[in-house]
């Protein structure tokens, strides 16, 4: 759906070399996933979303969406593509059915009345559809730009930062429905600050500032950040039995806190019944055994910290 | 065209549900026309030859022939407050254009208008259309109601013929529109770089000057409104519209007015 090659962007001040936003960016997005974009206040997310609906140009590189070529055929990536902007930029002394009619003669629907009501009606707003959309309230306004967004049905839909300023209940409501619409087949690039959001709903995720950090699954990047640790909990801890669990080939690190055995190794499914084992054997009583799993922000941080 | 009609639907939904628009719409040229009807009325009875003694030298070489000194005061007074309907719509077009721009940015609406299927030029026409029509008809319909007023209050019908000159028909339908056209273009270049709507439509204002120029001048004597200067004044202003236009589009490029645009 969306293949870059190192696409650039620098904005010219017109006083010195410009700013550099993005910064080489090569990647792809596949059909059907939930990709997350995530990145720092000013890492150039927005900037990377307006280039691939075709609202700004690159200063370099190339980008095909949707099998269309970015800067030959921008019409068309307009056409098939969705947009949810940070603000949803609403028309606030309009209805929420006149706003959603404008946007429907745009993108050129066939049917405005019928996508319309559908997405009112999809969106719990039908019953609101003639208030002022400066009447609603934060979550009912990025409903309604959702649906603006679906008006024509696009086969991948840009949000960026969905949630944000919602309260939690708005906010699941919002997650709730791109779930819905990623068990559609929809494509969406999600750009968010929320990590537990992305790590909730993203197939894949890239981490970004300005260049491309890293782009994987979050549970690869928590194994391949932070290695894969399993949490061993015993009624009595003794520094021996982490010293006879190191001595196994495949354990990379293992070492005891408070009545706990901490274990960092590639693949728990396979080794640990024989860590298991080897604890039972030299008397150790088990509690209960655990993965130890780093959320997506911890993944993250690491990510930025070190970039 | 539909998605021209589109964009003029709407803004013509959300701006005239400001009150300062619609009385600008309403009211501005109803008085405008009002004045040259009061001015007609009170001097309807100016026959005698001392009223012409105010009048600059040079008025008498243009007033018609076939008119007396009191029919030529009573065309000569009149002439100074035609000039306002070349104000109609010159700040008809402010008002709305400032609002329809100034507000879109404030809303931040322009940018999810910007990724839809729409083409620049489509999207300026479409807000040209949208300021520059209630401004035109807004004139035109002035127009209407002077040509009745002064049918139903001008007894002399030399006095009534000098009044409806060609003249004033070509600058009310071809240098009204042409005005209104600069007016807008000039509005969306200056709201390009303000937040506030009425200080786009304030500073936006100063379109009018050089129409004022030419009311004050006459009304000086400096120089009469003839033909011949309506004619150039046509042209001239097509042709600063056409520079207008130039930088508005190039000023409604979507990177433009989603990177510079503050």
């Amino acid at each position: 759906m969306i293949i870059t090659s190192r696409l650039t962007k620098i904005f010219s001040s017109g006083t010195d070399d410009g700013a550099l936003a993005v910064d080489d960016l090569s990647f792809d997005v596949r059909e059907g996933e939930v990709f997350g974009f995530l990145g720092p206040n000013g890492a150039g997310k927005t900037t990377t979303v307006r280039m691939l609906c075709s609202l700004i140009a690159p200063t370099s590189g190339t980008a095909i969406v949707n099998g269309f070529t970015l800067g030959k055929e921008d019409q068309q990536i307009r056409r098939t593509t969705g947009i949810l902007t940070e603000i949803p930029g609403l028309y606030d002394n309009l209805s929420a059915e006149f706003n959603l009619r404008i946007y429907a003669n745009l993108y050129e629907v066939k049917d405005v009345a019928g996508q319309v009501e559908k997405y009112l009606r999809l969106l719990g707003l039908w019953d609101r559809r003639h208030d002022e959309a400066g009447t609603f309230s934060k979550g009912m306004k990025q409903k309604l730009a959702i649906a603006r967004a679906l008006l024509h049905e696009p086969p991948l839909l840009f949000l960026d930062e969905p949630t944000s300023a919602l309260d939690p209940e708005a906010s699941r409501l919002v997650r709730d429905f791109i779930a819905e619409l990623r068990e559609e087949g929809r494509t969406i690039f999600l750009c968010t600050h929320n990590l537990d959001e992305a790590d909730r709903l993203c197939d894949r995720v890239g981490v970004f500032k300005t260049r491309l950090l890293v782009v994987d699954t979050p549970t690869n990047l928590r194994s391949s950040v932070f290695g894969r640790k399993v949490v061993i909990h015993l009624v009595r801890a003794d520094p021996q039995m982490a010293s006879d669990i190191q001595a196994m080939p495949f354990i990379k690190e293992a070492r005891v806190i408070d009545n706990k055995l901490l274990v960092t190794l590639d693949d728990p499914e396979i080794h640990n019944p024989e860590i298991v084992r080897q604890l039972v054997a030299s008397g150790a009583e088990i509690q209960y055994i655990g993965e130890l799993r780093h959320s997506l922000e911890d993944v993250y941080l690491q990510l930025v910290k070190n970039a | 065209m539909k998605k021209i009609s589109t964009i003029i639907q709407k803004e013509w939904a959300e701006v005239f549900k400001n009150r300062l628009v619609i009385s600008t719409v309403i009211f501005m040229p109803l008085l405008f026309t009002a004045i040259p009807l009061v001015m007609l009325y009170f001097t309807r009875g100016a026959s005698s030859e001392e009223l012409t003694s105010d009048l600059p030298q040079q008025f008498f070489q243009i007033c018609p022939e076939g008119l007396s000194g009191g029919e030529c005061f009573q065309v000569y007074i009149t002439s100074q407050f035609m000039l306002l309907f070349m104000i109609i719509p010159l700040m008809i077009p402010v008002n709305i254009a400032a609002y329809s721009i100034v507000g879109e940015k404030t809303n931040r609406s322009l940018e999810p208008l910007l990724a839809t299927p729409i083409t620049t030029i489509e999207l300026l026409t479409g807000k040209n259309l949208a300021a520059v029509i209630p401004a035109v008809i807004a004139t035109w319909l002035g127009f209407v109601i002077y040509i009745i007023g002064s049918w139903l209050i001008i007894e002399s019908p030399d006095v009534l013929s000098a009044l409806l000159d060609p003249m004033w028909w070509i600058a009310v339908l071809v240098l009204g529109p042409l005005l209104a056209i600069l007016s807008v273009n000039f509005s969306i270049i200056v709201s390009s770089r303000v937040n506030d709507p009425r200080v786009a439509e304030q500073v936006s204002a100063v379109v009018i000057l050089p129409v004022l120029a030419v009311f004050f001048g006459q009304i000086a004597g400096l120089f009469f409104i003839n033909r011949s200067l309506i004619l150039l004044f046509s042209l001239i202003v097509f042709i600063v519209d056409i520079g207008m236009l130039y930088i508005a589009v190039r000023l409604f490029q979507r990177e433009m007015i989603l990177t510079r645009w503050k």
